[in-house]
């Protein structure tokens, strides 16, 4: 006698184990779009500014990112510093570095881009009423630029969730090593596969799908 | 007396529950041109989107040739084969150049073959003064002569019917001439036509007949000569004076004589 | 570093490169495909079938691949559904990039100009016609830097399909460096390859993004 293999998932705190594993990438997500938002400012004035050298510096590390999958990036850390520098890193705080190297880079990129896309007469118009400098940046240069800026970092901030997921890779015990535990101890149940990664995809798309609809809603009204 | 090519019959056309045009209704004869004017906003664009179904009207008929044209959704680009458009912003195929802009409505609406439409575009770029242009990108291409080949694509697909929506108020003011005499020029080879224009000395110089609109209704409708110097309607008067100015030495009544006629 | 090392284990990289450029290809290739039916279905609002494009959308752009390729790869055999390591990874980056292309040809399709459509339905076109000749070519080619974007996208996305057991570069690279412990050189090489494959794309997207922008149809929608 059988039943379906959903019912594993409300066996016991089978589920609540599941949640507790995409916390666990959840929590490396959060960690990482608030420390690249941060490094993102610094990044974005390194970008703009007028010296040659930071700017170079800056473009390399954004080529970079964007050439190396992320998987790549995350072996580096986490299997090639210990090689070189004898740093032994868990996983996690390589999947932090990893993450927050990216991240910043391409909201550094994105800050750029929405300070640069502020047609230059909307200051001079500014100015040209008598307003101070700061006015301009609080009046007109910011909110301007976050309306252009939310809605990216949005889709930005849904992509480094579920870039999150990659953690597995390196051995952290996240949603689907956690489903795979799962599914180890229900072997007799044949269709438990199924239902285990069917609910962890379904989770992935209820915690990321909220904010790709924010993204887009903001980016109607503000268009 | 000549065949009715076009006949609308108390059309009426709302947008989100504002009344646009609120029963026109006018007939044109095989070689007519009819110009349309009117304050802005008062439904002559509407008017002629709707004609060639760019735009559902909510009562009312539109027939062409006796065909009812309007209210049908299925096979909607035969109709257009046979009602030419130009509208202000030219609207050139930016990718493609201008002798495949040409060529597009005749080879693939109409399945004629290239050579044929080719020799005619080609003879009809000459009379408008653009046969050196033939095969260049419409980006290259000024305002007014964007807007000469505009014509040319319309009229290659010979259709019944020409609509013109306002083609010269996108234009430089030097080059509206250049663009309107090509269409006096239709006008004198038989071309049937509606026009609608702000251009009040080019609508007395090439209309038949002339309607007033205001409202979404026609208010008056006349021979050009009349409307133009002896309007009926108090309305119409008023139009007509807003292409004066003021000035600072008193008002110029010169300068309106100067617009409108002579 | 370990030149001789590196020298005689190029072979293997050179094979693990050509699983993931040949499977990349394919994933592309029917992304675009893909991609394309989905956006005209939405385009042409075809009754039904453009609220399930509109669905399959939103899932895949909200879940990552490595959580689509788990349900694919060991989640539907439990309920008989069985493809190859090789067929997953290409139905699983079809399904991520297919939304993206799709996404990526829609915006292309909505900067078309509206008064293009009509201008091109004024001449008597038929909504085919009208597709074919006036409206997408205008559309791809404001949607070619994203579709570009997406392709270098899905071949970083590759690097995942070692848990499908496939040896594409980075699963060459993991077993070379668990059996010979030649961390740094083994990462060198994986980061040399990556760059092989991704720099001749990016270089054509720039390529052919500067010849379209000389084209120069780009008066009508400069962004």
């Amino acid at each position: 006698m059988q039943d379906l293999g959903i019912s594993i998932l409300f066996k016991g705190i089978n589920f609540q184990r599941l949640l507790g594993g995409l916390w666990v990438t959840l929590r490396l997500a959060l960690i990482t779009i608030g420390l690249s938002c941060l490094f993102g400012l610094l990044f974005a004035s390194l970008l703009l500014s007028r010296r040659k050298l930071p700017r170079i510096f800056c473009r390399i590390w954004l080529e970079i990112v964007r050439f190396m999958p992320q998987l790549v990036l995350l072996y580096i850390v986490y299997f090639g510093f210990a090689r070189v520098f004898g740093l032994d890193l868990d996983g996690e705080t390589s999947a932090v570095i990893v993450f927050t190297f990216w991240g910043t880079a391409e909201m550094g990129d994105l800050i750029r881009g929405a300070l640069t896309s502020i047609p230059r007469h909307q200051t001079e118009s500014a100015a040209a009423l008598g307003l101070k400098k700061s006015q301009i940046f609080l009046h007109v240069l910011i909110p301007q630029t976050l309306r252009r800026l939310l809605p990216q970092a949005i889709n930005l901030s849904t992509r480094i969730i579920k870039t999150t997921a990659l953690v597995k890779m390196i051995n952290v015990t996240e949603v689907l090593k956690v489903g795979q535990q799962i599914i180890g101890q229900f072997y007799r149940q044949p269709d438990a596969a199924f239902w285990v990664y069917f609910v962890i995809f379904l989770l992935y798309f209820i915690i990321c799908w909220p904010f790709s609809l924010l993204a887009r809603q903001l980016e109607k009204r503000w268009a | 007396m000549a065949d009715t090519i076009l006949r609308v019959e108390n059309v009426y056309k709302s947008f989100d529950g504002q009344d646009v045009l609120r029963g026109v209704s006018l007939q044109i004869r095989e070689g007519e041109v009819v110009v349309i004017v009117g304050p802005s906003g008062c439904g002559k664009s509407t008017l002629l989107r709707c004609i060639n179904g760019l735009e559902t009207i909510s009562s009312g008929n539109i027939f062409l040739r006796d065909e009812k044209i309007s209210g049908r959704t299925k096979d909607l680009h035969l109709v257009r084969q046979k009602i030419g458009m130009v509208f202000q912003s030219y609207d050139l195929f930016p990718h493609m150049k201008v002798m495949d802009n040409l060529l597009l409505g005749p080879t693939r609406a109409l399945s004629r073959p290239r050579a044929d439409v080719e020799k005619e575009a080609l003879e009809m770029l000459e009379r408008v003064g653009l046969k050196d242009k033939a095969y260049a990108l419409p980006r290259t291409l000024s305002g007014g002569q964007k807007q000469r080949t505009a014509l040319v694509r319309a009229m290659l697909m010979h259709p019944e019917i020409l609509l013109l929506d306002e083609i010269t108020a996108a234009l430089d003011p030097e080059m509206v001439s250049e663009v309107l005499n090509v269409v006096i020029d239709l006008a004198r080879g038989g071309m049937t036509m509606a026009i609608v224009t702000h251009e009040m000395r080019f609508a007395e110089a090439v209309a038949d007949r002339v309607l007033f609109l205001e409202d979404g209704v026609v208010l008056e409708e006349g021979k050009p000569e009349e409307f133009f110097h002896t309007p009926k309607t108090e309305r119409a008067q008023r139009f007509l004076q807003s292409f004066t100015y003021a000035s600072k030495r008193g008002t110029s009544e010169k300068q309106s004589k100067n617009n409108l006629g002579d | 570093m370990d030149g001789s090392f590196i020298l005689s284990h190029v072979p293997d990289y050179l094979s693990g490169a050509w699983v993931t450029l040949r499977f990349g290809l394919y994933g592309v290739l029917c992304s675009l495909a893909l991609g394309l039916v989905c956006c005209l279905l939405c385009y042409f609002r075809v009754p039904i079938f453009h609220w399930i494009a509109k669905g399959y959308i939103e899932l895949a752009r909200n879940t990552p691949l490595l959580v689509q390729l788990f349900f694919l790869y060991a989640g539907l055999p439990r309920v008989g559904i069985r493809f190859s390591a090789e067929a997953c990874a290409v139905i699983g980056l079809t399904f991520l990039g297919g939304a993206y292309m799709s996404e990526a040809f829609r915006s292309g399709l909505e900067s078309v100009d509206r008064a293009q459509v009509e201008a091109g339905a004024c001449i008597g076109l038929t909504a085919g016609q009208n597709m074919r000749y006036v409206i997408f070519p205008q559309a791809l080619a404001t949607a070619i830097p994203a579709l570009f974007a997406n392709v270098i996208f899905l071949i970083k996305e590759t690097s995942v399909f070692s848990v499908l057991a496939m040896m594409d570069l980075m699963n060459v690279a993991d077993t070379l460096r668990t059996s010979g412990g030649r961390t740094v050189e083994v990462l060198f090489m994986l980061i040399v390859a990556y760059l092989l494959i991704l720099l001749p794309v990016s270089l054509l997207a720039t390529l052919v993004e500067r010849r379209l922008r000389y084209a120069g149809f780009g008066d009508q929608h400069s962004v």
